[in-house]
């Protein structure tokens, strides 16, 4: 019982998170192609493009997100995750062409062209991204005994979420909204999701403090 | 959508399949030549004189190109032959850019019939050209030069260079995948900067299914006018558009009388198509204009 009070975030948001995460990620690498399609084309190398550059991201943001969970882990840094994958978001909406069009300018072989638009419009916010899996893990976690199970429900929802978000983005939402309209929909969801953990963090404090008597005066 | 390369091993698998085919294709004189390439399947047959190129053929789709051996200039397709209906508007055309190569057939008829004429043809797939090259007759010559290249950053960089071309064909709709960033409103703006008050597009497009609508109207709000073709011996919808006004009718029956004589050896018969050229609007124009930011169309042809 004493631990329950002492975790971080409930199981249940935590799943949740994971699960709007790699949502998230998967719905804006399949609009990837359709975002850099004008410039550089509709060839398999831009796919390659986007799918390296992906992975090369999230490679990244899982080493400095279990860096980070190491250290004092909080569910405020947890939520700046997904508050900063969604302002990182924001210039793939608001800027793509400004960002796409010196690069179509300068560089001639579509395949490089398409790597370095993938680099500026979603490295950053991919990487932030990747960061939230491992910290997940620290967060779920209390014992050296459930690492595995949580790592693996954790993977497991996440990679669940990728699905929903491939799926629902390459045969619903382009049919039904524009680009720019779904990409508004993963940014507000992730800045939601944010504001989620803020108040989770802000009840608990709350709780906490009531518990240790603040408040009885 | 996470493709395991295979390219290295198919550099010389073509090449494998081609001796293994040419020998099989002298017991059956049907299939000469298989290939897998990056974009689709590529088989070539052939039934005693007449040679077709067809794109993944176990999916149910239908020829290409056609090509009769003994008779190259016929055109065999009725959609081939109406792509050279734009000449009833640019009869002269001295830049030709056809997006698309298939057997090769626009762009040689049009070399045979222009020979001073620069003509680019794009084409995505390089197995497409080679394929061409072996089976089709084609060749690239001082004025003929093919582009291994996505036909919208070719037309975008055209654009930007300031190059203008008097014909424009855009054929790159065939098969069963549709490269949906050549279906948007931006992409006919781009196509535009290349064009000039006398240059014309002529673009193969869809007939039937939600697309037709869609695509009309993306044309539409482009173009403001443009004449619709159709045949009743092909599935084919021609749009043939052109910046500024459309001219009157009397003139493109002039021009086919004038020019006519000219494409009867290729199969063109172009008196019959003045009348068939239309500005009547057949869709619902209440359709969603395709853009950047929307455009679906192969969930919409599957409606």
């Amino acid at each position: 019982m004493r631990k329950k009070q002492n975790r971080i975030l409930p199981r249940a948001i935590i799943t949740g998170m994971a699960f709007v995460s790699g949502f998230c990620i998967m719905t804006v690498e399949m609009l990837g192609a359709r975002i850099l399609s004008p410039y550089f084309g509709g060839s398999l190398s831009v796919w390659g493009s986007i799918i390296t550059i992906f992975m090369l991201a999230l490679a990244f943001g899982y080493l400095v997100g279990g860096t980070l969970s190491a250290r004092n882990p909080s569910g405020k840094t947890y939520a700046m995750f997904f508050i900063g994958a969604a302002l990182f978001s924001l210039p793939v909406i608001l800027f793509a062409d400004f960002i796409m069009e010196p690069i179509f300018l300068s560089i001639d072989d579509p395949r490089y062209g398409s790597l370095f638009a993938s680099i500026f419009l979603f490295f950053i916010p991919t990487s932030i991204l990747g960061m939230i899996s491992p910290y997940s893990v620290r967060l779920m976690v209390e014992s050296e005994e459930q690492s595995g199970s949580m790592a693996g429900l954790l993977y497991f929802v996440s990679t669940l979420g990728s699905a929903a978000g491939t799926l629902g983005t390459s045969f619903y939402f382009v049919l039904w909204f524009e680009v720019n309209q779904i990409l508004w929909g993963a940014v507000l969801s992730l800045a939601f999701a944010g504001c989620i953990i803020l108040f989770c963090e802000y009840l608990k404090k709350t709780n906490n403090d009531f518990a240790s008597g603040v408040y009885e005066k | 959508m996470k493709n395991n390369s295979v390219k290295g091993t198919l550099v010389n698998l073509p090449l494998l399949i081609a001796i293994f085919c040419c020998s099989y294709s002298i017991a059956t004189a049907e299939t000469i030549h298989e290939e897998r390439s990056k974009y689709r399947d590529i088989t070539v047959t052939q039934v005693g004189d007449r040679r077709c190129l067809l794109f993944n053929v176990h999916r149910g789709d239908r020829n290409q190109t056609c090509m009769v051996l003994n008779d190259r200039n016929n055109l065999v397709f009725d959609y081939t032959r109406m792509s050279f209906a734009g000449l009833l508007l640019q009869p002269d055309p001295r830049s030709i850019l056809v997006i698309g190569l298939g057997g090769g057939s626009i762009p040689m008829t049009f070399a045979d019939l222009f020979p001073d004429a620069k003509i680019d043809v794009v084409e995505i797939d390089e197995a497409v050209v080679k394929v061409a090259e072996e089976y089709f007759y084609f060749n690239e010559t001082e004025n003929m030069t093919a582009y291994v290249d996505d036909g919208r950053p070719f037309i975008k960089r055209a654009g930007i260079r300031g190059e203008k071309y008097d014909y424009i064909v855009l054929d790159a709709f065939s098969g069963d995948y549709i490269p949906e960033h050549m279906l948007t409103r931006e992409f006919l703006e781009e196509v535009k900067a290349i064009m000039t008050e006398s240059s014309i597009l002529v673009a193969n497009t869809f007939s039937t299914s939600r697309l037709y609508d869609h695509e009309s109207v993306t044309y539409q709000r482009a173009f403001n006018e443009f004449y619709n073709f159709k045949l009743p011996t092909s599935g084919n919808r021609i749009i043939i558009a052109k910046l500024g006004i459309l001219p009157p009718r009397e003139q493109l029956v002039a021009e086919s009388r004038r020019s006519g004589p000219l494409l009867e050896k290729y199969g063109v018969r172009l008196a019959d198509y003045p009348r068939r050229l239309t500005t009547r609007a057949d869709w619902d124009m209440s359709r969603r204009e395709l853009t950047d930011q929307y455009s679906p169309g192969n969930l919409l042809r599957g409606n």
